[in-house]
């Protein structure tokens, strides 16, 4: 029987955090802590040993387990070790799903694979999750400038919503770029004109 | 036109790449950077290590600390140019500034002998410093000046705080003081949290921040693309370097998508005209931070001896095979190869001895006469680069 793992992962956003923890209990019987608080991070680290961290790849927080992960020669300190030495591969598709992870030297690379295969799946999702929220957000914005710019154009020419849009879209042709663009334009040439 | 993904973390010294994208300078040698907001250094690091970037905007000493197996094993890296020269400021908590001026310190913002006395007699015990990334040269400048100072080594905790979390580690007293590059010593001023006692090149007058670091097979492999990028961010720092620009530069870098921070904030650095305490004192640091002027973006070889010699023996190494091993990742060879076109003034030596020139001076260069920045340290320390390695490159 193996000894069960302690796995840390940071991550602030309670939500993020939740997933990755669900991803992580169905790779194995693992004790899996969190630590959402930054300041204090490496004393935090420090005082629990764990044998696996996992954190976002672009957690500002990183280079302190760097810090940690260096300090590793010495006794009294847990013996953090970069994953990569047991499987580029695996090193690599983690980076790409955002997903960095300190592990304890010694510990075997076939005890490490699962917990970064199924972190890196529950990354990969996480990062697409962020892509499709943001899309959302910008094309809400700029169907919202859209609004306003055919407004604009109902009022000044005395057109309707249509024809608004309609000469936007010719516009935006002729000029070569983008409808939300022209629109975004108008609207702040008719603020510069208003005031 | 080439794409080009770059990498670079939110501080005005990222200002080259920026600027040679958005003024022009990468597309006039047919790129196009796609400039990549990263949020930490080791972010940067591994990022161009597996290839998801192909140049990246980095503290100076990290390609040496990866030169010396400090760090995870990944593909060679070199750096090929510096970005920047200066721009860090050391800043102290409001308690500490309280006792300073209470023996009289003026915070001049200049004198780091001054500075240093003064601080060594109102701490008693230990220290505690902020700093960005293990391998850093607010580190090295730190932990320099501390020593001079009369700090002893086991009294120093050089600690790593996010740059962007510095003011509230400051604030929760994780730290006494901290050395980081701008804007974020003067963020912590603005929110009432520091003062600032000097600026880095009080203590070493041309301290290298940052570098432009590449992979050493897209180098070999992508010569004409390693070239044209060199060049464009090379005229961008030249740009940069007229004072006049430098208005417009925080301008630029400041928007949303690059710092997204209060242009005002990111001028301080700029112009060199900070904020030294929260009461709004100002003082001017002239050559606060430099980009190209006097050859400033020549990576000397014999200053990545130096800074590996200081982390071999940190991190108990050999010194002597680390400063070799760290003085071919510094690459005077390309610099020359790609440069020279582009008519940058180039030095007849690759290494020199560090620390010896306490004022600018004209020097002779591979064709005519150059000038080379002023780049004394405060306690006149020098630096001698093992012999062997000084080749013609």
């Amino acid at each position: 029987m193996q000894k069960k793992l302690l796995i840390v992962v940071v991550e602030p956003d309670p939500e993020r955090a939740k997933s990755i923890v669900d991803g992580l209990h169905q790779a194995g019987e693992h004790e899996i802590r969190v630590i959402a608080e930054q300041t204090g991070l490496g004393r935090q680290v420090t005082a629990l040993r764990p044998d696996v961290v996992l954190i976002d790849i672009a957690n500002p927080s990183r280079d302190v387990l760097e810090e940690l992960a260096l300090a590793s020669g010495s006794a009294e300190r847990p013996v953090a070790m970069f994953v990569d030495r047991s499987d580029e591969q695996l090193t690599r598709s983690a980076i790409e799903a955002g997903v960095s992870a300190y592990v304890v030297d010694g510990l075997r690379p076939e005890r490490i694979k699962p917990i970064l295969d199924a972190a890196t799946v529950r990354f990969h999702m996480l990062q697409r999750i962020r892509a499709e929220l943001e899309a959302t957000r910008a094309a809400l914005e700029e169907r919202k400038i859209i609004d306003r710019a055919k407004a604009v154009l109902m009022k000044a020419r005395g057109i309707d919503e249509e024809a608004a849009y309609g000469l936007l879209r010719k516009t935006a042709m002729d000029q070569g770029k983008r409808v939300a663009d022209i629109a975004q334009q108008l609207v702040m040439a008719a603020g510069l004109l208003n005031r | 036109m080439t794409g080009l993904r770059l990498g670079y973390v939110p501080l005005i010294d990222a200002a080259p790449l920026i600027i040679a994208q958005e003024l022009g300078f990468a597309a006039e040698e047919g790129l196009q950077l796609d400039l990549r907001r990263l949020g930490a250094w080791a972010q940067s690091r591994d990022m161009l290590g597996a290839g998801l970037i192909d140049a990246a905007h980095m503290l100076v000493p990290m390609p040496i600390g990866q030169a010396l197996g400090l760090g995870p094993r990944l593909p060679a890296a070199d750096l090929v140019m510096f970005l920047s020269h200066g721009g860090q400021a050391i800043a102290v908590s409001r308690e500490i500034e309280a006792r300073l001026r209470g023996v009289g310190h003026g915070f001049d913002f200049a004198d780091a002998r001054a500075a240093g006395r003064a601080l060594r007699r109102v701490i008693g015990g230990g220290l505690r410093v902020g700093v960005p990334f293990a391998f850093s040269t607010q580190l090295e400048l730190t932990s320099h000046w501390l020593a001079v100072s009369g700090f002893a080594a086991d009294e120093v905790a050089l600690i790593t705080v996010p740059p962007p979390q510095m003011a509230d580690a400051l604030a929760a007293g994780e730290v006494d003081m901290f050395c980081v590059g701008e804007p974020w010593a003067s963020f912590a001023v603005e929110r009432g949290i520091a003062a600032l006692l000097l600026p880095g090149t009080a203590i070493w007058t041309a301290p290298p921040e940052k570098g432009l670091v590449l992979r050493r097979d897209f180098t070999e492999e992508r010569p004409d693309e390693t070239g044209a990028l060199m060049r464009a961010v090379w005229r961008a720092g030249r740009w940069l370097d007229e004072p006049e620009h430098r208005g417009l530069a925080a301008e630029i870098i400041s928007r949303a998508e690059y710092l997204d921070l209060p242009p005002e904030l990111a001028e301080r650095g700029l112009n060199g005209r900070l904020m030294v305490c929260p009461d709004g004192e100002l003082r001017d640091s002239p050559g606060f931070v430099a980009f190209n002027a006097g050859a400033a973006s020549f990576p000397w070889r014999s200053i990545a001896a130096l800074i590996a010699q200081r982390i071999a023996i940190r991190h108990r190494l050999d010194p002597v095979p680390a400063m070799a091993r760290a003085m071919a990742h510094f690459r005077t060879d390309l610099y020359r190869q790609h440069l020279r076109p582009a008519g940058a003034a180039l030095p007849g030596a690759s290494s020199r001895l560090e620390g010896t020139l306490t004022e600018d001076r004209m020097v002779a260069a591979e064709k005519g006469q150059m000038i080379l920045r002023a780049d004394g340290f405060f306690d006149g320390f020098t630096f001698e680069p093992p012999a062997a390695a000084s080749s013609p490159n």
